[in-house]
């Protein structure tokens, strides 16, 4: 048996490509694609918008070892068509969570998505929903699915919604997560709603940081591969099943985030509200130093 | 249909259905004499944080009480709330939370029917409806992911181009009829007719796999989906190569 070895190379998640990621996450050399971009399986419906399409459809999905352990693996590549889901991108995610509940391995997804690809709208939604349900079925069989969210896109629309089913969630600061994004926001309601040219506004409304500490996710991590790997083994190890009993700690939970939270005006008021002594500072904050101010958070463990 | 004479159709033998705000929740006969939870949203509302909890916390009850019931699942809303409060509470979590519970539900025993009479769109569609087992319309429903004037917007086409290709796929443009060929939707009902025996036709079915993809493919609004699911099941389920 050969030692377990990762790709000790220092690498940005935000900056890398979906193959970059995975091949820093997983054990080194581990990794085999199914339906690789060689067999061309593009989407069907960007022509009709003459839009380019890709090899992979913006997602490589496969197997590999993780710390010595069988995983399945999804990566969304944020860069082509802001990593949005189609019929294939999503047939692909929904196919490997289905594989997982089968053979009982557990599930990386590294979430870099704008949401449903409008272009194919009706396809992109309804893939949503069929891996929302192999998400919560394939928990239900024992199996794990971690999130890992930090890419140039973020984890927005359907996407968000995904990561909510999700065992645990891994995050970095550059990491955003949020249902509508600050455009849709804006456009809908108005700018006095949301300034989605106010960066700092979407970072701390939307960001890892803020995620964080409202316990939206569960793990906080540098913007490393490394980081994000030993994030992830962590992660396995403590999983929960979708029950009865999850279902209702997390009922709970949000319940109790809406009578905490719930009159807030902002972010910082909830930090404020968390016991964080100078909360206009925790943007600032690099990692150690938040993570220390950050003990008081919310957290999900146990419901989600 | 307006909503008092969904109701009056499919409970004729009786049914106590409260109606708070933008939700209703309550029991119903079935024609077989049979239990069914009725919860809705209704309306044309958006969703957000503070329904999603509170009809998530009615899914979990029913969950909890072990009935093993069916919950049929009204549904006339407008998307997900876009609002700065949503979004900084967390509204991805609320979301999922309730499509969870109704995941749960479903396989805890409980047939779960949604009924689109009305509007959805986008995370409040997923959340509610296509969280269901099994998603039935009536005549009138219009689903959509993003209407037609944003999606000009958002592609940067002239909405006449865009209504234009409409008419060539139904990959994208919204609309009860794209839904159903693309299989997210199982039947579109007759208003025509009484509604209880055909949701007691609706109950009838085996529950069972998801089979949203495979309906695409048979209608032929999504060709790829269902082919390509199941070859990555069955590329997975091939022996890893041994190493050295």
């Amino acid at each position: 048996m050969t030692a377990v070895t990762a790709n000790a190379v220092s690498l940005s998640w935000y900056e890398a490509s979906a193959r970059q990621r995975i091949d820093a996450l997983l054990d080194a050399g581990s990794f085999s694609e199914f339906i690789g971009p060689e067999l061309r399986e593009i989407s069907p419906h960007l022509s009709i918008f003459d839009l380019p399409e890709q090899f992979d459809d913006g997602i490589v999905v496969g197997r590999g070892r993780l710390d010595g352990a069988p995983v399945l693996v999804a990566a969304q590549e944020g860069r082509f068509m802001g990593g949005a889901f189609g019929e294939v991108h999503g047939a692909k995610l929904a196919g490997l969570l289905r594989a997982a509940r089968a053979l009982k391995h557990d599930v990386l997804i590294l979430f870099d998505t704008g949401g449903v690809r409008l272009q194919e709208a009706n396809a992109g939604e309804l893939a949503i929903a069929e891996i929302m349900r192999a998400v919560v079925e394939a928990r239900r069989a024992g199996v794990n699915v971690v999130g890992l969210i930090g890419g140039r896109a973020g984890c927005y629309g359907g996407g968000s919604l995904i990561a909510g089913t999700c065992s645990r969630l891994i995050i970095s600061e550059q990491g955003r997560l949020s249902v509508s994004g600050p455009e849709v926001i804006e456009t809908n309601q108005g700018i006095e709603e949301f300034d989605s040219r106010d960066r700092a506004l979407v970072w701390r409304t939307m960001g890892g940081k803020h995620r964080y500490l409202i316990g939206g996710v569960d793990m906080f991590v540098d913007d490393e591969a490394l980081a994000f790997r030993q994030a992830a083994i962590d992660a396995l190890k403590a999983g929960k099943r979708c029950d009865v009993a999850v279902l209702e700690a997390e009922q709970a939970r949000l319940k109790r985030r809406l009578q905490r939270f719930g009159e807030a005006e902002d972010a910082v008021e909830i930090w404020r509200t968390l016991g964080i002594g100078n909360p206009s500072d925790v943007p600032a904050l690099p990692t150690a130093a938040f993570l220390r101010a950050a003990n008081d958070r919310e957290n999900a463990d146990g419901a989600r | 249909m307006a909503l008092d004479d969904i109701l009056a159709s499919l409970f004729p033998n009786g049914r106590k259905i409260d109606r708070s705000g933008e939700m209703i929740a309550g029991r119903a006969v079935l024609p077989d004499g049979g239990p069914v939870h009725v919860l809705g949203i209704i309306g044309g509302e958006p969703l957000g944080v503070d329904e999603a909890i509170v009809l998530a916390s009615r899914v979990i009850d029913i969950v909890k009480s072990g009935d093993r019931a069916p919950i049929l699942f009204l549904v006339d809303s407008a998307s997900q709330r876009m609002s700065k409060r949503d979004e900084l509470l967390g509204l991805s979590e609320y979301l999922s939370h309730l499509a969870k519970a109704l995941l749960l539900a479903e396989a805890e025993g409980h047939r779960t029917v949604g009924l689109l009479y009305g509007g959805s769109a986008a995370g409040a569609f997923i959340a509610t409806a296509l969280a269901t087992g099994t998603l039935v319309a009536l005549p009138g429903a219009h689903p959509a992911v993003m209407d037609l004037p944003s999606m000009a917007r958002v592609t940067k086409l002239p909405i006449d181009v865009l209504k234009a290709k409409a008419e060539a796929t139904s990959v994208f443009a919204p609309g009860l009829d794209n839904m159903v060929l693309t299989g997210g939707v199982h039947a579109v009902w007759d208003d025509s007719a009484p509604l209880a025996p055909q949701l007691a036709a609706v109950l009838q079915r085996s529950q069972g796999r998801d089979d949203r993809s495979r309906r695409g493919t048979e209608r032929g609004g999504r060709r790829k989906a269902a082919e390509i699911a199941d070859r990555v099941v069955a590329l997975a389920a091939h022996r890893e190569p041994l190493h050295g």
